[in-house]
């Protein structure tokens, strides 16, 4: 714990009485006084201020750069308009995922945010490509849920008028930031890119709204669980492929068509195959929460693993995601799942758990 | 007049004579942070000391409840099963999980007083 990294945030989120617990380096707050359940709530309900200053800002720049990038990736990104956020991953040469990410076309650079704990192994990837990278020591906070918008436009009033998934340079309290309309929670809501040294003053600013309460990793990952978005690390890595992980639709039509992407004849042939295995969401029928690596059977046969699981306190129930064979994915396949060796019965359903509330 | 034992893996154990409570203590519940399961073990189930008698999981993670002592559930909370959050509200009180006969009173010896116990989460 001693060596770990500090966020900006930090001393504000020790004032604020969080629980700290170290993630990938990092000492991040887990929850605060009001508890895991609470800050979940708030979220759904108002909105939730998450400090994510862990991970990785990146800006890249040079000469087509866009297409340099998308022979990391399999998402279009040459043909991603400025202003615009797409999700994707970084594919190995067996078409594994080596991490996900978020790419933005900034007009004049490329803005990428990528997992803590990939941070380095990612700006080694970027750093083997012939273009500028430079990593930006910013904060970077997660507004989220469905008062967002209402607490952001009250400092910037533009936001209002963002869609899911584009991104814009504004200021905030006089500072230069940006602000982009996306986050992973299932809710709408804005990750705002911040200069360090005002980072403390503004997250406190935006906290004076009566709306607004800090949110901790702990809600962070019942949040993301319910909205059915894969965790790197659990859900996929780089023994994962895209299409297992049901993510074949951040793979748009004309890299489908022309690949050029690591991994792209394992990836290219299992979406026109179908894959062997499949993530899926999975609701446990009793109260026993399934967590990572709960084997999941079928009369008796061994047929997958959970990689995420717990309790939903939005479903107010246990929730979990893991891979099945691919021919017991469809929803409403009943599963047996193997905890504390006893098994548990539980159902494929459609994820996401709770409707996401995106602002399209 | 009852004596209450604690032990390392944060249960306290309040004893009258050859029966007890058995519960998980505040220090424990805080820890853990909101409980969401709890699954007990049945009355007139036998167990030996350090056996898994039970588990409690929170929003957080799962941690097992083991056998302070060996002997024989009597009577179980079954107000947990169904509630699992009460365990947050009053561990040391009305949130108990067993009340239990005691097989070997020698066993009482291993576990801590309550100083002993307030020296180890200090």
């Amino acid at each position: 714990m001693t060596d770990s990294r500090k966020t900006p945030l930090y001393d504000l989120h020790i004032a604020l009485g969080a629980k700290m617990v170290d993630f990938a380096g990092w000492s991040m707050p887990v929850n605060y006084p009001a508890g895991l359940m609470a800050e979940h709530a708030q979220c759904r309900e108002k909105a939730a201020l998450f400090d994510v200053s862990h991970m990785g800002q990146v800006e890249l720049r040079g000469s087509d750069v866009a297409a340099k990038f998308e022979t990391l990736v399999p998402a279009a990104v040459t043909t991603l308009g400025e202003g615009k956020a797409r999700y994707t991953f970084f594919t190995n040469a067996d078409g594994g995922i080596l991490d996900d990410l978020i790419v933005t076309n900034a007009g004049d650079h490329l803005f990428v945010v990528v997992n803590a704990s990939m941070r380095d192994q990612d700006l080694a990837i970027l750093r083997g490509l012939d273009i500028e990278v430079r990593e930006l020591d910013r904060a970077l906070i997660a507004i989220q849920g469905p008062a967002a918008d209402e607490v952001l436009a009250q400092h910037v009033p533009i936001v209002t008028n963002l869609t899911f998934m584009q991104s814009m340079e504004a200021e905030l309290l006089g500072a230069d930031v940006r602000i982009s309309r996306l986050g992973y929670t299932g809710e709408d809501g804005f990750e705002i890119s911040l200069p360090t040294n005002r980072a403390v003053e503004i997250t406190e600013a935006l906290l004076q709204h009566d709306d607004l309460e800090p949110a901790g990793l702990g809600a962070r990952d019942s949040l993301r669980l319910e909205a059915g978005l894969c965790l790197y690390g659990n859900d996929i890595d780089p023994t994962t492929s895209p299409i297992e992980a049901q993510l074949g639709w951040a793979i748009q039509k004309r890299r489908r068509e022309e690949g050029g992407f690591p991994g792209a004849d394992r990836i290219l042939r299992e979406l026109a195959d179908g894959p062997t295995r499949k993530l899926v969401g999975i609701r446990p029928d009793g109260r026993a929460p399934a967590r990572r690596d709960v084997e999941i059977a079928k009369d008796g046969a061994i047929i997958g693993t959970i990689t995420s699981g717990g309790f939903g306190p939005t479903v107010e129930g246990p929730v979990s995601m893991g891979y099945v064979r691919a021919d017991l994915a469809t929803p409403g396949t009943t599963l047996d799942l193997m905890i504390r060796g006893k098994a548990q019965p539980a159902t494929v359903i459609d994820l996401p758990f709770v409707p996401h509330n995106y602002k399209r | 007049m009852a004596t209450t034992y604690y032990t390392e893996e944060h249960e306290w154990l309040e004893v009258d004579g050859d029966t007890a409570t058995l519960g998980i203590t505040k220090h424990a519940a805080e820890q853990l942070g909101e409980v969401v399961f709890v699954e007990l073990k049945e009355v007139g189930d036998t167990f030996d000391k350090d056996d898994e008698i039970g588990v409690v999981e929170s929003v957080k993670a799962a941690s097992e409840l083991y056998a302070p002592v060996s002997g024989e559930i009597l009577e179980a909370n079954e107000a947990l099963v169904d509630s699992p959050d009460q365990v947050n509200e009053d561990p040391e009180g009305n949130s108990w999980f067993y009340k239990i006969s005691i097989a070997d009173a020698s066993e009482l010896d291993g576990l801590m007083s309550e100083a002993e116990y307030k020296a180890l989460i200090e």
